[in-house]
């Protein structure tokens, strides 16, 4: 029986033998890494063609994530969207809470196969490292998941869950102390370790074969999603929309979209307090090619390579790269990329957990007001589709201090925002990041 | 072989022939100020060794351990640009003589562009670019303007490369071979690992090229150790760290004068 969940891409066509997605990609490793790396593509290859590999995935995606999950149709929300139809892909209910498992249980697998012992990742919201350190505990493997000094003091319930699970968390002190820096260490722990550890690279970048394999691992979102929508409304979506940090969850949900050319794909890149302010993330809008973490691909840099440090609310978009699969997609024209704003994206994680009583991480929340501006541009015969990558449990301390809910701010509540004390807590948070 | 090149073949030659390896040592650009980093450069020269190495700071130096970070830190902040680094370069081998190459990231030369990069190093007198993070897949540009300019092209090998892919290597490379000591960054260590002595048989059966072996070398017995098996001994981290260490400027200049003196008397006990 054909797999289910484990749906690679059948074109095959990108990217190429170099693992370049037009100019994008490729390999750009020390030489210590190049025997590892090309170990990871052997043995995926081989995997994806084992009907074995396919099965034990199928049955830990059904069994263990809870897959396929739902499709759900947010009227009340769509209302501040001019009336247009928004469906949400539930990645929030995933086991772990959010897209990353799809991902990690397919890698975990692979480890294995190579008889690695130890696994390494990297995290910014602690959602892969949370996915990562659940896959160590059920499959027995070390675990150590490097995570930015910055991102463990905001996502601190993620970094507790992770302890809870048997992994060792490493906060990294080096750089803007956030997600980018999280993955320099893990490459320094690979190339001293490489023999027994995988590296469990958590998005859609890095050198080949991982932007390719990372996003075969979750293209089942999109692959379920088209489906689901086609039998809930017979048609397929004017636009699939999600956030976009590494890329992972936006490579899963539109990559089965791709030959649809009337979907339009569009991403949702953090604007932080704006591109104009020079404190955002929005690398397809305002970076330049560049290599970065092994790969080609759009970069934020100044004129002479350095890279330059990035800002967002959301730690898991708070990356200054993107995925060389994306960047094609730029090029391309097939995909679009907006920036969307910190205070944008905190309003629509409210507006959706007040319209419809789902609590979305601020990583999606990007998509969702990304939808709400779409929506009005396409009218009340729109239809819409968002990845919810994930869910807003671990954002609560920040969303928290931004609209003032805690008993402290007074019990202000949300609805009487206060916007100065609030935004005075979150730039204390981000003054300790630069 | 012609160009700036042959100034480095030939320095590399004479320590051969001297029957002694080669003291190549490193320090980034621009650190701790970018004329605090050619002062250095010049007392490692004058202590005694035979190639320097000019770190070209980065953002993100993935394959650096915290001494080398913390240099390269304190370079970006101080506002170092790659002109400093041309600067640097040419200082440094105007008043010495001696050979100097760069040795960065790939990101910095992709942005400023190959061309112009390759040109300015040359005209700097700089004798080539040691490029850890560029693959032998991905330099086929790199190597012909690197050639066109008379720049060396050093490759690094490493204790994983199997036998085939160290072939391909060294037919790529010029200069010489910068052989890893160990899996792992830049930073000192207590022991040199005995892969060090195989990675370079294994590198002297595909290629006449010198093979100097680097990381984790910092002392006079590590460099003799070493000097016993490979044509030269690359110090980096060991010099980096006697300048941060160092109560002012001048102490942290006669510290790495004094250690390459040390290292250049190791390099001669083999």
């Amino acid at each position: 029986m054909p797999s289910q969940y484990f749906v690679p891409d059948p074109e095959g066509h990108v990217p190429n033998a170099a693992g370049y997605f037009g100019d994008f990609g490729g390999k750009f490793i020390p030489e210590a890494l190049v025997a590892a790396v090309d170990e990871v593509a052997v043995e995926y290859d081989k995997a994806k063609s084992d009907p074995a590999f396919a099965a034990e995935l199928d049955e830990l995606l059904v069994h263990y994530t809870g897959r396929p999950s739902a499709l759900t149709e947010v009227p009340r929300f769509a209302e501040h969207a001019g009336g247009a139809r928004i469906f949400l892909k539930r990645e929030d209910l995933n086991h772990t809470g959010s897209h990353k498992i799809n991902n990690v249980l397919g890698q975990a697998l692979l480890t294995r196969r190579m008889g690695k012992t130890r696994v390494i990742a990297e995290t910014g919201a602690g959602q892969h490292g949370v996915a990562t350190a659940t896959a160590c505990a059920l499959f027995g493997l070390d675990c150590t998941i490097y995570m930015g000094e910055i991102d463990t003091r905001r996502q601190a319930l993620n970094v507790a869950r992770m302890r809870m699970l048997g992994a060792e968390v490493v906060p990294v002190k080096s750089g803007s102390r956030t997600l980018k820096d999280a993955i320099n260490e893990a490459f320094r722990d690979w190339v001293a370790n490489v023999d027994h550890t995988h590296y469990l690279f958590g998005t859609v970048a890095g050198p080949h074969p991982f932007p390719a394999m990372v996003r075969d691992f979750h293209r089942v979102i999109g692959v379920e999603a088209r489906r689901q929508i086609l039998e809930r409304t017979g048609r397929l979506p004017d636009a699939a929309v999600a956030c976009v940090g590494g890329g992972s969850n936006a490579i899963g949900l539109f990559h089965a979209f791709i030959p649809d050319e009337g979907v339009r794909l569009v991403g949702c890149e953090p604007a932080g307090h704006g591109v104009e302010t020079g404190e955002h993330a929005a690398t397809l809008t305002a970076g330049e090619p560049g290599i970065l973490h092994g790969s080609r691909s759009y970069v934020l840099q100044d004129d002479e390579g350095q890279i330059t440090e990035p800002y967002s609310i959301s730690a898991g978009l708070d990356y200054p790269g993107i995925g060389p699969e994306h960047s094609y997609l730029k090029d391309t024209g097939r995909g679009e990329y907006r920036a969307v704003t910190d205070d944008a994206a905190m309003q629509a994680l409210r507006l959706l957990s007040r319209t419809e009583g789902i609590i979305p991480a601020i990583e999606s929340a990007h998509a969702l007001a990304g939808a709400l501006e779409l929506g009005k541009e396409l009218g009340k015969d729109g239809l819409i589709l968002v990845n919810l990558s994930g869910r807003g449990d671990k954002d609560m301390d920040t969303a928290a201090r931004y609209f003032g809910l805690y008993d402290a701010d007074g019990g202000a509540g949300t609805d009487a925002v206060v916007e100065a004390d609030a935004a005075g807590e979150v730039a204390e948070i981000e003054g300790d990041a630069k | 072989m012609s160009g700036n090149i042959r100034l480095l073949s030939d320095t590399l030659a004479r320590a051969r022939s001297e029957d002694r390896a080669a003291l190549v040592a490193y320090l980034p650009a621009g650190f701790p100020t970018v004329d605090g980093g050619i002062e250095a450069i010049k007392a490692v020269f004058d202590g005694g060794a035979d190639v320097v190495e000019v770190g070209l700071p980065h953002s993100d130096p993935v394959l650096d351990g915290p001494v080398i970070q913390t240099a390269d830190d304190i370079a970006l902040r101080g506002g170092v640009r790659i002109a400093d680094v041309m600067r640097t370069v040419r200082e440094a081998t105007r008043a010495t003589g001696k050979p100097v190459l760069v040795m960065t990231y790939w990101n910095p030369i992709d942005r400023y562009g190959i061309e112009r990069f390759t040109a300015e190093l040359a005209e700097a007198g700089g004798a080539g670019c040691i490029l850890p993070d560029l693959p032998v897949q991905e330099s086929a540009v790199w190597r012909e303007h690197a050639e066109k300019h008379g720049l060396a092209t050093v490759f690094v090998v490493a204790p994983s490369s199997r036998d085939e892919r160290l072939a391909e290597i060294t037919a790529a490379g010029s200069g010489f071979v910068y052989a890893a000591s160990l899996m792992g960054v830049t930073g000192t260590r207590e022991s040199v690992g005995a892969q060090a002595q195989d990675l370079v048989g294994r590198t002297r059966a595909t290629t006449e090229l010198p093979v100097c072996v680097g990381l984790g070398v910092s002392n006079a017995e590590q460099a003799a150790e070493v000097a016993g098996f490979a044509d030269g001994v690359i110090v980096g981290s060991a010099f980096v760290k006697r300048l941060l260490d160092a109560d002012d400027h001048a102490a942290g200049i006669a510290a790495v004068r004094a250690l390459a003196g040390e290292l250049a008397e190791g390099v001669r006990k083999r």
